[in-house]
């Protein structure tokens, strides 16, 4: 089914995030759009799928212009997406979830429908257990659920909004191979995506929007060069940087045994030095969270010790780590890092009122603010509420929250769902502080992320993991064989017990 | 005490307890599609009123419930107009609803003070009253504790079993998934705060019309009843037989104190009157325990094995809101 959108235009108050879109899709391909953080590339899915309306426009598919005015209508012409943040239920189970928005009897028979989930995941070599509860399963696996869904609907237009943020190398190998299928069935796949390489491997067809408006249409052989120009309108180039590590420990964990039901992590030791960068690779859930929050104190370790500095903080609190300038940036921007409703001026005055005046100096706050703002080149202002702010902007200010000096800086996902330009300007804020010996430990999903910045590498497998890697001594592959739980028979000599199960 | 008379007592509690089930379900309904109805305890006292009033007017009692699930239904819609279509706060609106009914039903409710209405006798079931102890217990009560039993396994049903169940627990937990799939999100909340606030409305003529029978302004007795159904809805885990059991153990424990007043003479009975009220309080303590960081520290130092009993003892009666409860839908 071909798609055409012809001049689609919708804002957000002040914001274009659509302006004069049009756009042809050949049915049976892969598409392609790509674009940086905040270029309209979701917005205009999402109106396509029906969940967003514009303020004009129209879409025709296969020639007739189309009435798409909500999900269900869009359902109805064969158009799925897939959301970006999953739209499903996290308290239900699979086969609910899956069941959930089909048309049927009154009454439920979850046998049947089990038997025929089953079937239909064998089809595309899925393996999710359809009694788990959907909060249990990894991102990926909830991909792979919403997908299953879909096309059990019938859908004969597949969107897929940023779908490799989050997932495993091999997840990924999966999806990719699936969405190949399906394109071979005759099916519309749209793949979204602000990652070149994704794009480049799979797309028949790519078009770039940068903000809010189409830049051009581009087919293989793609030329790298070319996109990130098309998507940024300049060039932008990846450094490695230089290492600067200092012999000074700032970090020591000895012995630690950390819990946070289902998992268990046993016997980490390891020395972090001043301006060390320790990367935490695995799949998503395989332990690396529970080790990050034992070394801030907000899980308290079941045995061991970590020691910052000489002090043993082991069973101190989240206030104590800080006073030792122990800082952590959670991976939810927006539900742990910073406080929605409130604007980026206000933030430096919670975290910068340290006389504990009883006023607020507001003119020396907005001030310091905006010399923050300029110096990390967040777009916004010192009134603008941090929810309005796009991710790449608001991961800029949560760094520029920061202390100054700081012993060690723990980070979830420093750059997950941001563009290469924004995540590119954040690692060379984090190399500043490295220099000023800030040790670094941080959790990424991106393998090449984690050989290019850090130091040293420890690998999680479901609870296990290994002892510290050098990182210019690992391979992109050797890192991703043990992540997927192989090879790890030479990083476990000391535990006999342990059976690679997979 | 003999055998009987306790049996008589419980099945006493089970009557007792059947007007707070019915509201408490239609509470647990409402909240499961992510509205809280704040108002109860007003929508109770002056549909208690109303359905009195006109059960007095025409002599007919299924005329006087109807009135009050009129009644409920109709504060409902005010909840579900004010929070769904003009996205102002739930709490808000149901609390000045609370206090508004409740007093408008004492100034209203002036003129039939003391009036004498039809009141609703049992009705034993034939031959289902015949079996021992449950056939006291349970088949010798009135229409409307059948009813009210019958409620509890329907509202289990649907919520769990069916397809529009299904769809209630997704509006609730994420509407935007639920819109997602194809739901009016909108429609559906109107749909569950009303049919919820028409159950709530029954609750208040099976007071004045059966359980605590008649109208007698401020001294009705039924203050506060509204508030209780609001902590079992969430102490009961939204889920209906957990609800229930709540609701039961409530006008036990009411029972409980009458009993004991002539036992514990030392004990003023004010005290004996007022302790469900804290130990419900103390009930809902002990299920959200689970939820709090300092018990997971303290688990963290016991040792292996009683740590995973302990554990899995807490889990089960761990209870999770609608993720969406209280919370307006925005499309975009």
């Amino acid at each position: 089914m071909d798609i055409e959108f012809s001049e689609i235009n919708k804002s957000f108050g002040q914001v274009h995030a659509n302006a004069d879109i049009s756009l042809k899709i050949p049915g049976g391909e892969i598409f392609g759009i790509l674009g940086e953080n905040g270029a309209g590339k979701s917005t205009l899915m999402k109106v396509l799928s029906g969940y967003i309306n514009p303020d004009s426009g129209e879409i025709s598919l296969g020639g007739e212009v189309s009435h798409i005015s909500s999900p269900a209508d869009a359902i109805g012409y064969g158009i799925g997406m897939l959301h970006q943040d999953p739209l499903d239920f996290p308290p239900m189970q699979v086969i609910e979830n899956f069941v959930l928005g089909q048309k049927g009897r009154m009454i439920l028979t979850y046998k049947e429908r089990i038997k025929e989930f089953q079937t239909f995941q064998n089809k595309f070599g899925f393996s999710l257990d359809p009694r788990a509860y959907v909060e249990s399963l990894t991102v990926g696996e909830r991909q792979q659920l919403e997908i299953l869904r879909l096309l059990w609907l019938g859908v004969r237009v597949l969107i897929l909004d940023e779908p490799t943020t989050g997932i495993s190398a091999q997840q990924k190998d999966k999806l990719f191979r699936a969405l190949q299928l399906l394109a071979g069935e005759g099916k519309t796949i749209i793949f979204v995506s602000h990652k070149l390489e994704d794009v480049e491997s799979l797309c028949d067809e790519v078009v770039v929007l940068r903000k809010g408006r189409k830049v051009g249409k581009v087919s293989p052989p793609y030329k790298t060069d070319q996109l990130i120009e098309m998507m940024f309108g300049k060039q932008i180039t990846l450094l490695t940087p230089e290492p600067a590590v200092k012999e000074r420990v700032t970090l020591e964990l000895k012995d630690l045994v950390v819990e946070k039901y289902p998992l268990r992590i046993e016997d980490v030791n390891l020395q972090l030095k001043a301006g060390e960068v320790v990367g935490l690779s695995g799949m998503e859930g395989s332990g690396q969270d529970i080790l990050l929050r034992a070394c801030v104190g907000l899980l308290r370790p079941v045995a061991g010790q970590v020691i910052i500095n000489g002090k043993d903080l082991s069973h101190k609190t989240y206030l104590e780590f800080m006073q030792n300038k122990v800082s952590y940036l959670p991976a939810s921007r927006m539900e742990e890092g910073l406080v929605p409703g409130i604007s980026i001026a206000e933030h430096f005055t919670l975290t910068g009122n340290t006389d504990r005046k009883l006023f607020i100096d507001k003119e020396q706050f907005r001030q310091k603010t905006q010399e923050k703002i300029d110096e990390y080149h967040v777009i916004g202002r010192p009134e603008t509420p941090v929810e309005s702010l796009s991710g790449g902007n608001q991961q800029r200010v949560a760094l520029s929250l920061l202390k100054e000096s700081l012993n060690i800086l723990l980070l979830e996902h420093p750059t997950r769902g941001l563009d290469i330009e924004s995540a590119i300007y954040m690692w060379e804020k984090l190399k500043e502080r490295c220099k000023k010996e800030t040790s670094i430990i941080f959790i990424s999903a991106d393998l090449e992320e984690i050989l290019r910045y850090s130091d040293r590498v420890l690998v999680f497998f479901s609870g296990y993991v290994s002892k510290p890697l050098d990182s210019r001594h690992t391979s992109l592959e050797q890192l991703g064989q043990l992540i997927g739980g192989k090879g790890w028979e030479d990083e476990l000599v000391a535990k006999e017990s342990y059976e690679p199960s997979k | 005490m003999t055998g009987d008379m306790i049996l008589l007592g419980l099945a006493g509690v089970i009557e007792a307890g059947a007007p707070i089930v019915i509201a408490a379900i239609g509470e647990t309904l409402t909240e499961r599609a992510g509205v809280i109805n704040l108002s109860l305890n007003g929508t109770i006292i002056l549909s208690g009123m109303v359905g009195f009033w006109a059960a007095l007017e025409t002599g007919s009692i299924a005329l006087g419930f109807l009135a009050g699930m009129v009644v409920g239904a109709f504060v409902a819609a005010i909840v579900a107009f004010s929070s769904i279509t003009l996205k102002q706060s739930q709490v808000a609106v149901g609390f000045v609803l609370a206090v508004m009914c409740k007093d408008l039903a004492y100034f209203l409710g002036n003129p039939i003070m003391g009036a004498q209405a039809p009141i609703l006798y049992a009705a034993p079931v034939p031959f289902l009253s015949e079996i021992p102890i449950i056939g006291t217990l349970i088949f010798k009560q009135s229409i409307m504790t059948y009813i009210s039993i019958i409620l509890i396994i329907f509202a289990w049903f649907w919520v769990s079993k069916t397809r529009q169940g299904l769809i209630l627990r997704g509006v609730g937990e994420k509407p935007a998934a639920a819109f997602n799939r194809g739901t009016n999100v909108v429609s559906t909340r109107y749909l569950y705060t009303i049919i919820g606030g028409a159950l709530v409305g029954a609750a208040g003529p099976f007071y004045t019309l059966s359980v605590k029978a008649g109208w007698k302004g401020t001294i009705t007795g039924l203050d506060g009843i509204g508030w209780i159904v609001l902590a079992l809805t969430i102490f009961g885990g939204w889920e209906p037989f957990r609800v229930a059991f709540g609701a039961y153990f409530f006008a036990f424990l009411q029972w409980l104190g009458l009993v004991l007043q002539s036992t514990l003479i030392f004990i003023p009975s004010q005290v004996l009157q007022v302790a469900p009220f804290p130990l419900m309080i103390l009930a809902l303590l002990l299920v959200n325990l689970g939820n709090t960081d300092w018990v997971e520290r303290f688990l963290a130092t016991l040792p292996e094995k009683s740590r995973t009993r302990v554990k899995k003892l807490i889990r089960a009666t761990r209870s999770q809101p609608p993720a969406a409860l209280g919370t307006p839908f925005e499309r975009d």
